[in-house]
């Protein structure tokens, strides 16, 4: 295991009467992408100024490729992070051209690479000579982004990457992100369009009000969440109560639109009801069934499962 | 260095795209030309040269004008950017904080330089054209009027930094701005007058004024500019102050260069410290 690049333990940080941030401890490796999932206000961005050092913990500690990130000599590791704000703001009377040079010259990158940069982000030459102001959502956004790159950053903070990208874009923009984990980058994405999340994620840590109420790769929040499998039917004509017996105890039938029959089940138990499903439909060949799908819980429902977990707490 | 060379010149480029630069440049040097031809009409009988009147004329307007403008230029720097979220990606970046706030202000004094030595200078030339012959000191009393004009400049350009940097909102920042300038350019010399009249010179002596006066770089600014040369006093009337006045010009534009520096350290030592 190689020395983690983020590691922030025992951080708590207030605004006056209001705590953004409780008692949170978090380590991220090289090469790891990390998902940070929660509602607004549930302390994400907060946690992300700590990490970058624009604000400094009421308690606890911050360290950014071993350093203190609010530190006066912290300007060498800046060099080597990357960070997409949330909502990201440009100069509107600059071009695209001279804002991405800008950045380059402040973190001391030759420009020469900028057009490569703005070839992997996709924007258009023509886009880039015009002035930000003009940009759309998604442009300025592929802006952000190509910042955010320069330099070939070591840590790379997104904070709510994908909003206004269209789903073409937001492909290529993971496979940008997967290419840079994959050369030893620690990515920190925040988002809550959650399902797209699912496959990008090593590990997904999900807030709420400050707090850190789960941490660990989607399989282990399954696991943890034990929230039912659903196994969809579908039968335009069949007998579902004669399902309903033979499929027997263990699972919830539901009727859904269109002749689907919907069975839940405990994750553990997933194999065998598919069994016993196939041996009912060996044993009695009356039983059309034209389709069979298994749903697994996503990632909205098993953070919707942590928030009320911990509302119940 | 080369942070704050980078940073000003950005902030040089904005100023000149959203007009800022000309529009500045054009209504200081329309104000100077018009002085300084109003100036040449009444000359020959008093004794005084063209330029000394339009010194007169100019310096006064610009105790007016100049802090105006650097307040509105300068009290969007901190607040606005942070408002708007280009000052969190900015901090991300390789940068020191001082340098962010030193680099901006480089970048807005740069252009209330390049407008009023531009716009005066227009006035100087226009007066070079004249038929009055000029000499050397009253040229001499002319650039110095113009370099102070920058110093006061970037002395409100300070203390709008300042304004910026102390509060939240941008509206505040703008309602302080707009205080400064009250405070400073109008009610300061009510006060004083106020002050003298209640008084009526039984403590508040001549001493006491002089240093008074160095308390408002508005003041510090006329004080050096209407008492600084023999012949601009004379026409000016302040004469009778000017053998008063007790501060060497080198000293009055110290105290200009620390109505500069001291708004400018503050502002900075809260900036980092500000939680954005």
């Amino acid at each position: 295991m190689s020395e983690p690049t983020i590691q922030v333990s025992a951080v708590t940080k207030r605004y006056g009467e209001q705590v953004a941030v409780r008692d949170v401890d978090l380590d991220l490796a090289p090469g790891e992408c990390v998902a940070m999932v929660g509602h607004n206000g549930a302390g994400k961005s907060s946690l992300i100024k700590l990490m970058l050092g624009l604000t400094t913990p009421s308690e606890g500690t911050v360290r950014l490729l071993g350093g203190d990130p609010a530190s006066a000599a912290a300007s060498h590791i800046r060099r080597q992070v990357g960070f997409l704000p949330e909502n990201v703001a440009f100069h509107p009377n600059m071009t695209g051209r001279e804002t991405l040079d800008f950045y380059a010259r402040l973190k001391g990158v030759a420009t020469r690479g900028n057009d490569a940069l703005f070839e992997r982000v996709g924007l258009e030459p023509a886009a880039i000579k015009r002035r930000v102001g003009t940009y759309s959502k998604g442009m300025r956004q592929r802006l952000a982004l190509a910042q955010a790159l320069l330099g070939g950053p070591k840590v790379l903070f997104l904070d709510e990457p994908t909003t206004g990208l269209d789903p073409a874009l937001r492909q290529s923009f993971y496979e940008i992100i997967g290419n840079l984990r994959d050369a030893g980058t620690t990515v920190l994405l925040c988002s809550h369009a959650l399902t797209e999340l699912e496959g990008q994620a090593d590990r997904v840590v999900v807030m709420n009000r400050g707090r850190k109420v789960a941490e660990g790769t989607l399989a282990t929040l399954r696991s943890l969440a034990q929230l039912p499998t659903r196994i969809r039917l579908t039968l335009p004509a069949g007998d579902i109560d004669e399902l309903a017996r033979r499929v027997g105890e263990g699972a919830a039938l539901t009727r859904l639109a269109g002749g689907v029959v919907e069975l839940a089940c405990a994750n553990d138990d997933k194999v065998g009801l598919v069994r016993r499903v196939a041996c009912a439909l060996d044993m009695k060949q009356d039983l059309p069934v034209t389709d069979i799908e298994i749903v697994q819980p996503s990632l909205d429902e098993m953070y919707a499962h942590f928030l009320r977990r911990e509302a119940a707490e | 260095m080369n942070t704050l060379l980078i940073i000003a010149s950005k902030e040089v480029r904005d100023g000149l795209r959203n007009r800022w630069v000309v529009a500045t440049t054009l209504l200081m040097a329309a104000l100077a030309l018009t002085l300084s031809f109003l100036g040449a009409a009444p000359t020959g009988s008093v004794g005084v040269g063209p330029v000394e009147i339009t010194i007169v004329s100019l310096s006064s307007l610009t105790i007016f004008l100049l802090p105006l403008i650097a307040l509105l230029l300068s009290f969007d720097a901190v607040v606005g950017e942070i408002d708007r979220g280009t000052m969190t990606l900015l901090l991300s970046y390789p940068v020191a904080r001082w340098q962010v706030l030193l680099g901006k202000f480089l970048g807005h004094a740069a252009i209330i330089a390049f407008a009023t030595v531009l716009g005066y200078g227009a006035a100087g030339v226009a007066l070079s054209m004249g038929d009055a012959e000029i000499g050397a000191e009253s040229w001499k009393a002319f650039a110095a009027m113009i370099g102070s004009s920058v110093l006061l400049g970037a002395a409100f350009t300070a203390l709008g930094y300042l304004a910026s940097t102390i509060v939240r909102d941008r509206g505040t920042a703008a309602g302080i701005a707009v205080a400064v300038w009250l405070a400073f350019v109008l009610l300061y010399d009510m006060g004083l007058l106020g002050l003298l009249v209640a008084d009526g010179g039984k403590n508040v002596n001549a001493d006491v004024v002089n240093w008074l006066l160095l308390a408002n770089p508005a003041d510090t600014y006329r004080l050096f500019n209407l008492t600084g040369f023999k012949n601009v006093s004379l026409f000016a009337g302040t004469a009778g102050l000017a053998a008063q006045a007790q501060f060497s010009a080198p000293v009055l534009l110290g105290v200009l260069a620390a109505w500069v520096v001291a708004p400018l350290a503050l502002a900075a030592a809260l900036f980092s410290r500000k939680q954005i």
